[in-house]
């Protein structure tokens, strides 16, 4: 990513497919961006600007113009292991995925448990011409799990919501007083849902390949024993509880059960529990170790099911990055996590070309979704809306393996994956952020 | 395989039912070797095993390093920290490192499921795994399967009870898969909270107690039970465990008579094992041993036997 590419300049995209499920917005025609601002939407209006000196024209054609990406739940690494990630190879990374804000979760060293490391990775993301970052500050001081945070003062410095992600708020005392005392700031409370001491020492989904492979195993009930917890004490402080990468079949049963109820909770899936199973830990591949780890088919089943049908609020990457120290090594002693900022959009569209999910639904989960949990403004195609958009063509087939990411670290097991659909331009904050339209021609 | 390529035993299932029966006949000629006051055959002459152990071991690694030897190979112990992380270098640098030393044979003692496929995948040496986790253990199972055949014949429709701590057991993973490829059938008994989570993975019958197992066995294989798993959440006490799982005469009775009684060792005496049954006729524990030798000559023979000259 270039600093600076063409800001300000004003942007016609040209008979474009202009998508956008909260307006109800689907019609091919042309999109003005003008100062940052989404100027004109309908056939014929950017006639007056093809030729204008101070326009880029692009061609729309076989393309889509959706409202720009929301991640809530990155690893960005920074301060502390910046080996791993840092903010600006992480923004960067996010800009070539679409999106236009990144959450960014606390478990940095030191932790972010106080305004001072959240104001340093504003800082650090102000020095960047990338998408907006939010800080998501710790629950508990240094995740430990007893005392919590200043949130009042995080809030104010910019964090808008709360989580010990990485680990398990398992105390239901210290779990209800953090329910309370967060919505004294209106942000939700993230769980990462696992109850430890039923997954002491696991590395993968307890179930037939497990016992083959001889790995300890993370059973779901783990999971989801956290969530129904959870579930009755959100309710009983009428609090917003927002579950982080749901994983398993009974997660979903009791987020559907409890949204039927009317209670204020949400919940969020990443790419690879879409995509994947525990079969392709069989060889020990350690890029597809993470936490909470792939499951089985019908885990795979009703998280599509529950994206379809709108019971999942959200796609969060969870993109964690990790060194080749953390990951070539034994599968007990990997780092859990993989990266995704940049394949989560080509990877889920692939839902949509199996007629699995529709169109709406993935980019609602992707960008509106998300949003509204942490109180944004969602991005939107909107007249008179800040320029948060993203260009992208859902038929071109791309690896990850064959072009130049931007993250610091490869651990993927999509890296030889042939995907179709890609972003080609990312609008964030009104600014081009990330550009990969072909310049030259009627485009020029 | 791939002509060239390192002949691994990461796993049993890298056998075919051939190449195991191959095995073990190759062994039996190892078994009478070692039993000649000169034990030494020339096939390793001028070759390179480097036993490999991340995990302490004594009689395993004996094993391997008499195999080695008696089969005139040069042979190296190393004793490795308990993982690569450790130390703060990547597997695959300690591997390439190995590697560049040009030895033939890596056996790999190692207590992380996978790590000798992990290390396989990147090793041009032909990799022996010696114990992997609670992954695999596929020498151990070769030995027991000597020792069946030696007392037993055949192993069709044999039935062999395997009872103890399944779910942490890579012996009972490796004979699980040879001595069915082998036409016997095995069953496992176990205290629920040693079943791996779904039993039928392993393919292999489960049951809560020793005696359904036992009933009609030709062999009975006692796995050890580990120390720190009793008086856990696990297993409350040994004195329980002996009481409910333990094998004595009394239930041995159950089994074929004069079946065969078998544990890979070390022995917890009086706890998954009485007294009297180790010490009876029907146990074959030493015979195991001295089949470990044989086994691992015949396995070491055949990682060398692949040309492993630089590609």
């Amino acid at each position: 990513m270039s600093a600076a590419v063409s800001d300000r300049v004003t942007l016609v995209f040209r008979g474009v497919r202009a998508i956008d499920p909260a307006l109800g917005l689907d019609a091919t025609c042309d999109v003005v961006v003008e100062d940052g601002v989404v100027q004109a939407v309908g056939a014929g209006a950017g006639d007056a600007l093809v030729g204008s000196e101070r326009a880029r024209v692009i061609d729309g054609t076989g393309r889509w113009l959706v409202p720009a990406f929301v991640d809530l739940h990155a690893h960005l690494r920074e301060p502390g292991q910046e080996y791993k990630e840092d903010i600006a190879s992480g923004l960067a990374a996010a800009a070539a995925g679409g999106y236009a804000h990144v959450c960014v979760m606390p478990n940095t060293r030191p932790v972010n448990d106080t305004r001072a490391v959240t104001e340093l990775m504003l800082a650090r993301a102000r020095e960047v011409h990338g998408p907006t970052l939010h800080p998501i500050g710790a629950i508990t001081v240094g995740q430990k799990g007893a005392q919590l945070t200043e949130m009042g003062d995080l809030r104010e410095a910019g964090a808008v919501a709360v989580s010990d992600d990485g680990v398990c708020v398992m105390n239901a005392q210290v779990m209800r007083r953090a329910l309370e005392y967060a919505s004294h700031f209106g942000m939700p409370v993230i769980q990462h849902a696992e109850d430890h001491d039923l997954t002491s020492g696991a590395v993968m989904h307890e179930g037939a390949v497990s016992a083959r492979l001889g790995l300890r195993g993370w059973p779901r009930v783990a999971e989801d024993i956290i969530i129904a917890r959870d579930i009755l004490l959100a309710e009983y402080t009428k609090s917003r509880y927002h579950a982080a990468h749901i994983s398993t079949l009974g997660a979903v049963r009791l987020m559907r059960e409890a949204k039927a109820r009317g209670l204020e909770v949400t919940c969020e899936v990443t790419p690879h529990h879409l995509l994947l199973t525990d079969a392709s830990v069989i060889g020990y591949d350690t890029y597809c170790k993470v936490n909470p780890p792939l499951r089985e088919e019908q885990d795979v089943e009703a998280l599509v099911t529950a994206l379809a049908d709108g019971t999942l609020d959200a796609i969060a990457t969870d993109h964690a990055p990790h060194s080749p120290l953390e990951k070539e090594c034994e599968f007990d002693a990997a780092a859990p996590g993989l990266m995704g900022l940049e394949l989560c959009f080509g990877l889920l569209l692939e839902l949509v070309h199996a007629g699995r999910v529709p169109l709406t639904r993935l980019l609602h989960a992707l960008s509106t979704g998300p949003a509204r949990i942490i109180g944004l403004a969602p991005p939107s195609l909107r007249l008179g809306a800040r320029a948060e958009l993203c260009l992208v063509d859902p038929e071109l087939a791309w690896s990850p393996g064959q072009v130049t990411l931007h993250t610091k670290h490869k651990n993927t097991p999509f890296m030889d994956r042939v995907i179709r659909g890609k972003v080609l331009l990312t609008l964030a904050r009104g600014e081009v952020v990330f550009d990969a339209v072909a310049r030259g021609g009627s485009e020029s | 395989m791939t002509p060239g390529a390192p002949k691994h035993l990461v796993s049993i299932a890298d056998l075919s039912q051939a190449e195991a029966l191959a095995l073990l006949d190759s062994a039996a000629h190892f078994f009478e070797l070692s039993r000649q006051p000169v034990k030494k055959a020339p096939d390793l002459r001028g070759r390179t095993v480097l036993n490999l152990f991340f995990e302490a071991s004594t009689r395993t690694r004996t094993s391997f390093e008499l195999a080695g030897k008696r089969l005139s190979a040069d042979v190296v112990n190393i004793s490795a920290q308990s993982s690569s992380t450790t130390k703060g270098e990547t597997l695959r640098d300690t591997v390439a490192t190995l590697n560049a030393m040009q030895p033939d044979v890596v056996v790999l003692r190692h207590g992380a499921s996978g790590a000798a496929h992990t290390i396989a995948r990147r090793s041009r040496a032909a990799v022996v795994n010696a114990g992997d986790g609670m992954h695999e253990h596929p020498t151990q199972a070769l030995l027991d399967a000597f020792t069946m055949r030696r007392h037993l014949g055949s192993l069709s429709g044999r039935r062999v009870a395997i009872c103890g701590d399944i779910q942490h057991s890579r012996v009972a993973r490796s004979n699980a898969l040879l001595l069915s490829m082998l036409g016997a059938r095995v069953h496992f008994a176990a205290p629920r909270t040693m079943w791996p989570a779904v039993p039928e993975a392993l393919g292999a019958p489960i049951s809560d107690r020793l005696e359904p197992a036992l009933e009609g066995a030709d062999v009975v294989m006692m796995l050890r039970i580990q120390q720190e798993r009793l008086g856990s959440a696990l297993i409350p006490s040994a004195r329980e465990y002996a009481k409910i799982w333990g094998l004595s005469l009394a239930r041995l009775e159950l089994a074929r008579p004069g079946a065969l009684v078998m544990h890979p060792g070390p022995m917890n005496r009086g706890v998954e094992i009485s007294d009297e049954v180790a010490e009876s006729p029907q146990a074959a524990i030493l015979d195991q041993v001295e089949a470990g030798v044989a086994v691992r000559m015949a396995v070491l023979a055949r990682a060398a036997s692949a040309d492993t000259a630089l590609s």
